[in-house]
């Protein structure tokens, strides 16, 4: 996966990322990825029994289907590495937000437990 | 590259404060993505809520759970991921010139997203029915847990902003497939579209966490 044509209109030029076209196949493969991995996360949660680790299960593949969705559909796996930092920004923070949410929650009002 | 370029191709000139169209080309996609980060964390801090208040009533949770229908949540999830598909099918056409395909990868987009909506539309009006409102509007008589318009108000704030994101993408998809018609994008010039194509992107990215944490844990 991975053959990029990129158009050569502006030669005198370089820009990271810019234009590029992914392959149709490449899009053809990640859609029906996605379809089995959508098949897959119903087949694992409703007709298996995985106990506690359902959950986590469940959430590992709509991690993979989410990489399938950025790298291809959204085309950051061309695109320039500015992006893919400005992108991942979003999900560093928000990471933060979790961690230290769950921390005050965990230490002081799981306790007691009244929220 | 091109095989079938329209007649009545517009040529597009860049901004006088870019220095190309590539320049500007790169730089719109930028702000793109940078706006992508602001829908990530609104999307993201409701996500932590919910992942918190589940881990405190996980009763509640489930009960609220298996009230939806998971065949529902599937099918929408199927229709979005291909409406993904054709969108960036779309760019994908108009890079090469074949305006033709394009459009009706533009059109197969927004009548996915059509789909999406009527689906919803039924989920949401069943549960109107059932009276699994959030707060106040709450009337399920048979509700095991005291708290559960808690997890439908969750259902509503979450689902109903993602809806509102497939009305907006929707919106934007008919005023990028209309300016295609009217030939102002080829191979060279196609921002707007790759503009609305990773918004639209986006909606699906949110789905696809959506569903398991909605539809199928319970």
């Amino acid at each position: 996966m991975g053959n990029v044509s990129r158009s050569e209109h502006n030669t005198e030029e370089q820009w990271d990322g810019g234009h590029f076209i992914v392959p149709k196949e490449v899009l053809r493969t990640t859609v029906l990825t996605l379809i089995f991995l959508t098949v897959l996360t119903v087949v694992t949660a409703k007709f298996m029994d995985l106990g506690i680790f359902a959950g986590t299960v469940a959430f590992f593949i709509a991690f993979v289907k989410a990489m399938l969705v950025m790298m291809y559909f959204m085309g950051l796996k061309y695109d320039a590495k500015m992006n893919r930092w400005i992108f991942s920004m979003g999900f560093i923070f928000l990471v933060i937000l979790a961690f230290f949410s769950v921390l005050d929650i965990w230490t002081r009002v799981h306790q007691s437990a009244t929220l | 590259m091109s095989t079938a370029k329209s007649a009545t191709t517009h040529q597009h000139h860049h901004a006088h404060h870019f220095r190309s169209d590539l320049h500007e080309f790169v730089s719109a996609k930028e702000g793109i993505w940078i706006f992508m980060v602001t829908e990530v964390l609104m999307f993201g801090g409701l996500f932590v809520a919910f992942f918190i208040y589940q881990a405190l009533k996980p009763a509640v949770f489930a009960e609220g759970a298996s009230y939806l229908d998971w065949k529902l949540g599937a099918l929408n999830t199927l229709v979005l991921i291909v409406s993904s598909w054709t969108m960036a099918l779309s760019i994908h056409y108009i890079q090469k010139g074949q305006n033709q395909r394009a459009t009706w990868a533009l059109i197969t987009t927004l009548a996915c997203g059509l789909i999406f909506m009527i689906v919803k539309y039924f989920e949401y009006t069943h549960k109107f029915e059932m009276g699994l409102m959030p707060g106040k509007f709450f009337f399920f008589e048979k509700a095991v847990n005291a708290e559960l318009p808690l997890y439908f108000g969750f259902y509503y704030s979450m689902t109903g902003l993602h809806g509102l994101h497939v009305l907006t993408g929707m919106g934007l998809i008919s005023w990028v497939l209309w300016r295609h018609l009217n030939g102002e994008f080829n191979e060279h010039y196609y921002t707007a579209v790759e503009g609305v194509c990773i918004f639209w992107h986006i909606v699906d990215l949110v789905w696809i966490f959506l569903f398991p944490l909605l539809y199928l844990i319970e």
